[in-house]
Order: C-alpha cells, then sequence, then structure tokens
C-alpha cells in the first residue's frame, strides 16, 4: 500500500527513449482524432462556391489532360483500356497518397499555434489528416465507378475487376502508411530545415512520373528498359499497378512484388514514427 | 509526502539565441560528434544567465536554471516574475509543450495546460462544434465533455450563440467559451496562464470563484501564473518568484509578491529639475519634491513611529486661479490608501495671491498610521473650480515603512505583519470593575 502511493503518474524528463511509444495514450485521445476528421471535413470548402464539388473536378481534368498529353500526343499505349479510365484509375490512386504525404508534411509548421501551448500525441495530427483524406477518396472513388460503368455499358468494353479487388482495404492501408511515413519524415525535418518544404511538391510531382500513373509498366520496360528498375523498385509503382490490376484487370500483380511494397511502407511508416517521436519533443524551439 | 502531486527537481532550459538556421547544422554536426565519442555536449555547458536587458556573451542562454519545488494536492501556486523570467518556459515544460534541457518532473496527476485560453478554436465551426474540440485538445473524451456540456455552455454564458461560427464571436466571448471549457477539464493539476487578463469585470469574478472552487471543492491543484498581483492575492496563498530563470523566493504571496514588486522599484526619496525644463503649463511648474524625515534629511525607510513629510517646491504662475498641491499615497499592491490636498492649510487661501511666486509646502504624515511596506507617492499640482491639473508625476517619489523591533516603544505587538491596510494607533479607553 505505501509503495502504491509513492509512484508517480508520470515523469517529464530530457532524454526520451527512441522507441517509447505510448500507444495507450493515443488510443486515449482517439476522440480527438475523430474530431480533428470532422473538423476537416466541415471546414474544408467552407465559403467556397463549388464546394465538394472541387473533389471531382480535379481528378477528372487532369485524367483529361493526361489523356491528351500521354495518349494522344505522345502515344503511350494502354491496351485493352481505353486510355482515360486508364488514366482516372491512376490518377485517383495518386492522389489519395499524394494527399497524405503533402498534407501531412507540414504538420508542425502548420499546428505550431496549437502545438506550442497543449499537449496532446502529436501523431494524431497526421493520422487525422490520412483519415479525413479518405473521404476524398471515397468520392473520387465513386467518379471512378461511374467512368467504369460508362465505359463498360455505353463504349461497350469488355472490362472486368479481378477477384483480387476484395483487397483493396489493404492496398489504402499501405497508401496511407506510405504517404503518412514520409509525410511525417518530412514534417520533422522542416522544422529545423525549411527548405525541405520547397522540395516536396517539386518532388511529389517528380515521383509521380515514376510512379507508372501516366504508362502501363510494361511500357516502359519495353522502351526504357535501363531505367525501369527504377519505376519497377518504386513501392508506389506496385500500388498503382496493383489497383489497375485490381479495377481492370490489367497490369503487372505478383505475390512478392505486393508483398515488397508492403514491406517498404512498413518500414518507412516506423522510420516516420521515430524520426516524428524525436521531433514532437523539442520542435517548438527550433520551428 | 503523501499528499505531494506534483515535483520539480533541478529543471533547467537552454535555448538558442539568434538566427535558427545560421550554423545549426554545424553545431548540430558537432553534437552529434562529441555524442558518439561519449563526450558531453559542447553547447549545454557555455551559457549566461538569462538576463533581458544585458548583452549575452554568447548564443546560449538558460531561460531556467535549477528549478525546484513542490505543489501539494489542492493548492493554487501562483508563479510570478518580470517578463522574460522563465515564467512561459516553465509552464511549456510543465504543460509537455516543449521538454527540459536537464532535470525531471515528477507527478501524479494529469496536467493540463490553458496557456493561452481559445488554443485550437477553429474559426469555422460553431461554438458548440468548438467546446467537443478544444476539449479533446486538453485531453477530455467526448462522453466526457458530452456530460458537461451543458455546465460549459452556462458557465460560458454564451447560450444564445452556441451554434454560431466562432468567427462571429467577440474576442471577450471567445475567452469566456475557452475558459469555460477548460475550467471544466477533468485533470488534477491545471495550469493557468493570463486567462483572467481579458473578459469583463464579472466575468473575471466568475473566473476567480471557479478556480477557488476547483482547488477548494474538488481538490484539484491549479499552478497560476499572471501579472495580476491583485488576482494572485485573492487566489493563491503560495508563490513563486522567478528572476532570469531561477526562483528567487517561494513562500507566502503576500510576502512574495511585495517582495516582487518593491525590487521592482528603486528608492525615489528626491526629484528636482531645473527652471527650464521643470514639468507643468503656464499655470504651475514642479521644481522639487522630496521625502523627509522630521530632521528635513532626504531619507527612505521610515519606521512605523516615524511621521513621513512629502515636501513640494513650485513655481505658482496661475494668476486666475488659487494652486494646490495635491498627493497620493499608493501602497505597494496598487491601492490608494488616501489623498491630501495643500487646501487643507487654513491659511492656503492667503499665500496663493494670483503673484506668480514660488511655494515651499509641506505634509506631513503621522506616525503609527502607516503599516509596514512599500509606498510610491503620486505628486501633482492643480487647482480647483474649474477643476485643472497643472503636473501630475505618478510614482514620483517612494518610501518604505519598516517595524523596527529595536525602537518599537509605542507599539507593543511586534511578531509578524499586522492585518489592514493602515497601522493606526487609536485611543483606547479602559475602565475596570472591580467583581
Amino acid at each position: 500500500m505505501k509503495q502504491t502511493k509513492n509512484t508517480w503518474l508520470f515523469e517529464i524528463s530530457p532524454k526520451k527513449n527512441l522507441f517509447a511509444f505510448d500507444f495507450r495514450e493515443i488510443w486515449r485521445y482517439r476522440d480527438l482524432l475523430l474530431l480533428f476528421v470532422k473538423r476537416d471535413v466541415i471546414t474544408l470548402y467552407k465559403q467556397t462556391i463549388l464546394g465538394p464539388l472541387w473533389y471531382l473536378i480535379q481528378p477528372l481534368l487532369t485524367s483529361v489532360i493526361f489523356t491528351l498529353i500521354f495518349n494522344s500526343v505522345a502515344g503511350i499505349k494502354t491496351g485493352e483500356i481505353p486510355p482515360f479510365l486508364f488514366n482516372l484509375t491512376g490518377v485517383t490512386a495518386w492522389n489519395y497518397f499524394k494527399d497524405c504525404l503533402t498534407n501531412t508534411a507540414d504538420t508542425f509548421k502548420k499546428n505550431e499555434h496549437i502545438f506550442s501551448k497543449v499537449y496532446f500525441p502529436r501523431v494524431v495530427m497526421p493520422m487525422s489528416v490520412v483519415i479525413s483524406n479518405m473521404l476524398k477518396f471515397g468520392i473520387q472513388l465513386l467518379i471512378l465507378t461511374f467512368f467504369y460503368l460508362y465505359f463498360v455499358f455505353y463504349q461497350g468494353y469488355d472490362i472486368q475487376p479481378n477477384i483480387m479487388l476484395l483487397f483493396f482495404p489493404v492496398l489504402i492501408i499501405i497508401m496511407a502508411l506510405l504517404g503518412l511515413g514520409f509525410g511525417m519524415i518530412i514534417s520533422s525535418m522542416t522544422t529545423k530545415y525549411r527548405d525541405l518544404s520547397f522540395l516536396v511538391t517539386f518532388g511529389v510531382q517528380l515521383l509521380m512520373y515514376i510512379s507508372a500513373v501516366v504508362y502501363p509498366l510494361e511500357v516502359i520496360k519495353e522502351k526504357a528498359a535501363q531505367y525501369a528498375w527504377i519505376v519497377e523498385y518504386n513501392p508506389m509503382t506496385t500500388i498503382i499497378e496493383t489497383f489497375r490490376f485490381m479495377m481492370l484487370d490489367q497490369g503487372v500483380f505478383t505475390l512478392n512484388w505486393i508483398l515488397y511494397a508492403i514491406l517498404i511502407s512498413g518500414l518507412v511508416f516506423l522510420t516516420g514514427l521515430l524520426v516524428f517521436n524525436r521531433t514532437e519533443k523539442n520542435f517548438i524551439d527550433t520551428v | 509526502m503523501d499528499d505531494i502531486i506534483l515535483k520539480v527537481e533541478n529543471i533547467s532550459k537552454q535555448y538558442r539565441l539568434g538566427v535558427i538556421g545560421t550554423g545549426t547544422i554545424s553545431h548540430d554536426l558537432n553534437r552529434w560528434w562529441s555524442k558518439i565519442r561519449g563526450k558531453e555536449d559542447p553547447y549545454l555547458k557555455i551559457g549566461d544567465t538569462n538576463d533581458r536587458s544585458v548583452k549575452g556573451k554568447n548564443n546560449y542562454v538558460w531561460a531556467l536554471e535549477d528549478i525546484s519545488f513542490e505543489i501539494k494536492k489542492g493548492e493554487i501556486l501562483g508563479v510570478i516574475g518580470k517578463n522574460g523570467a522563465g515564467k512561459s518556459t516553465l509552464l511549456k515544460i510543465l504543460s509537455k509543450v516543449t521538454s527540459p534541457s536537464t532535470g525531471i518532473i515528477k507527478s501524479r496527476g494529469r496536467i493540463a495546460s490553458l496557456l493561452e485560453v481559445g488554443t485550437g478554436f477553429h474559426p469555422e465551426l460553431t461554438g458548440r462544434e468548438n467546446i467537443f474540440l478544444n476539449g479533446a485538445i486538453l485531453g477530455m473524451t467526448k462522453p466526457e465533455i458530452k456530460s458537461k456540456l451543458d455546465e460549459i455552455i452556462d458557465f460560458s454564458g454564451c447560450m444564445r450563440y452556441i451554434d454560431t461560427p466562432v468567427k462571429r464571436y467577440s474576442s471577450g466571448m471567445k475567452v469566456r467559451l475557452a475558459f469555460a471549457v477548460a475550467a471544466h477539464l477533468e485533470p488534477e493539476i491545471l495550469v493557468v496562464d493570463e486567462v483572467l487578463a481579458v473578459g469583463d469585470a464579472e466575468f473575471q469574478k466568475k473566473a476567480i470563484g471557479k478556480m477557488q472552487d476547483i482547488s477548494k471543492g474538488e481538490g484539484r491543484t491549479v499552478i497560476f501564473v499572471s501579472h495580476d498581483m491583485d488576482a494572485m492575492l485573492k487566489l493563491t496563498k503560495r508563490c513563486i518568484l522567478l528572476e532570469n530563470g531561477r526562483v528567487k523566493e517561494n513562500g507566502a504571496t503576500g510576502k512574495v509578491v511585495s517582495k516582487y514588486l518593491s525590487d521592482q522599484s528603486v528608492e525615489k526619496s528626491t526629484l528636482q529639475w531645473e527652471k527650464e525644463d521643470a514639468p507643468g503649463n503656464q499655470f504651475a511648474k514642479l521644481l522639487k519634491v522630496s521625502v523627509l524625515s522630521d530632521d528635513n534629511s532626504v531619507k527612505f525607510n521610515f519606521d512605523l513611529t516615524e511621521k513621513v513629510f512629502i515636501e513640494f517646491e513650485y513655481l505658482d504662475l496661475n494668476e486666475e486661479n488659487k494652486n494646490t498641491a495635491i498627493l497620493h499615497i499608493i501602497n505597494e499592491f496598487g491601492t490608494t490608501l488616501f489623498a491630501s490636498n495643500e487646501f487643507d492649510n487654513p491659511e492656503w487661501e492667503s499665500y496663493h495671491d494670483q503673484k506668480t511666486s514660488k511655494i515651499i509646502t509641506k505634509c506631513a504624515i503621522p506616525g503609527n498610521f502607516l503599516s509596514e511596506g512599500m509606498y510610491s507617492v503620486l505628486v501633482a499640482v492643480g487647482s480647483y473650480n474649474p477643476s485643472m491639473v497643472h503636473v501630475k508625476i505618478e510614482g514620483a517619489l517612494n518610501f518604505r515603512i519598516i517595524n523596527n523591533p529595536d525602537i518599537l516603544k509605542t507599539q507593543k505587538n511586534v511578531g509578524g505583519k499586522w492585518p489592514g491596510l493602515i497601522r493606526p494607533m487609536l485611543k483606547w479607553t479602559i475602565e475596570k470593575e472591580g467583581i
């Protein structure tokens, strides 16, 4: 009895174990996570005219332009699949990853005013971003489905989803982890070295071109064989190709390859968590 | 031992001054290099005391140095100090916003902070939505907030606007709402910084009352930081005075507050001006004011029993009206004890005959009247009908009344400070009847 009285609930000290994650604490703040999601959803399109329509316009226009440039002008072949649908599929998946990454990459900077006042597990913030982006992703998936059905029933294309579509949620999680992981790493680094934030938009754009969004993997293997490995070892290529394989039954898919993607995104996520965890304690002094 | 809820041991915090971003990589590399060789951090050793006004020798300062204290359960602890003394840094460390450079804090309860109210308020969300968001940020769960929602809304007094976006609120309403949320928090330790600075008088009273309830009724502990000495005295019994990152005083609030206030003032026993730059207008110019003892010498420390004289020397240039010297005696807590006028002298009128002259006038404050402590004097020269102030200087002079037990002859009681703003010697009659 005496002993229990003398134990402290917690201690605040300068040293922090690199691997000290308090997952119970994050769980305790789950309501906050959901409230942040709710806040993001409610406030994102307040006082805009088109509101959530922006969710639709952006991928559609991007796909139209990609189709014009890469398929009509550059002549990239997309096999049986209509180029527009091919691009829309790639863009939809890519957008989710991109949003996860870019919206979490400025976590510390954007929330400085909150972080400098109150403590809560900082990781709740990027996590909420990843979840609220899912809503946007969901809406964009509906659009994709709409065009999918349009091409099947009105244009008479013979496209069928693959049975692997059942594993679609796994794919989303991989994407979320990868985007979140990179986002957390970048956000931690930008607290000290601001230059990185300039790199993000630019870098993400470049990354898209080596992620097989606008071309099938086979095409690059054919046409630029010596660089194909860059695309091939990029876990986002795996995700995009797998997504197209699930939706359109076209593309490269092997179990090893998807396991590789899972492994990489797991590693990136853990690294992100570590770096983030290290940064959150003192970032307010350096930001 | 068991009722100590928070223990702060040797907390220090170092900051790097100047432009962040120049040379940090080299410093980081240097740190890393000494770390892998198993040496101490080279930048933790050099460090100046944190004195804002003095130019430091190097780029690293200790914002906090070796802070140690304990708080008992249910206690309200005040923290005072000048700007830059380290108050906010201490609170930031306590609320885990940033971590200390050295030292350890042990706690038996959850700490929630209210460093600045309304943290995380989103202008687009309604008051109700913000209550939930803010509550969750401060560490409440949704059911907890839900169960207290009515109470919070009621306390804030914003019932009518609760479904209006917060961006339409006045700043006072935002504070009310935010304080209402924070005041209904469940943590064992609540950290409060400067909330009372905003909000109207009615709400300030409510807030102070709520804080007292929190510590007394609900047994929760509050750490309260403010520049408002009045609120500090009302709310806290014990207080810590920080100076340049160190604990200078730790004790009863009254004592610490008066120490803090008297530290801030230097001895100002006399003030004198040349005719050319004397303060005033075309009706009166102040030449000299001083605090004198009964032998006409300038003095700062007075005994309880001694008379204190305030002397004015001014040029009376008023050809339309009669001038009068005015003084206010203000105690260390900022309360004006009384004001006095030269025209209390029965022959005052005859000296002010609308001719240019130099007036020397002296006010005697009786001994055995003021209680111990620091006093500041506001001096002014004005005229009445119509009321005009020709010159006014706040805090022009100051003096201290001390209770010197050695020469204490008239007042019998010695121990401790007497209650009350003044300590007059009054006439008591005594009768004795044999039974």
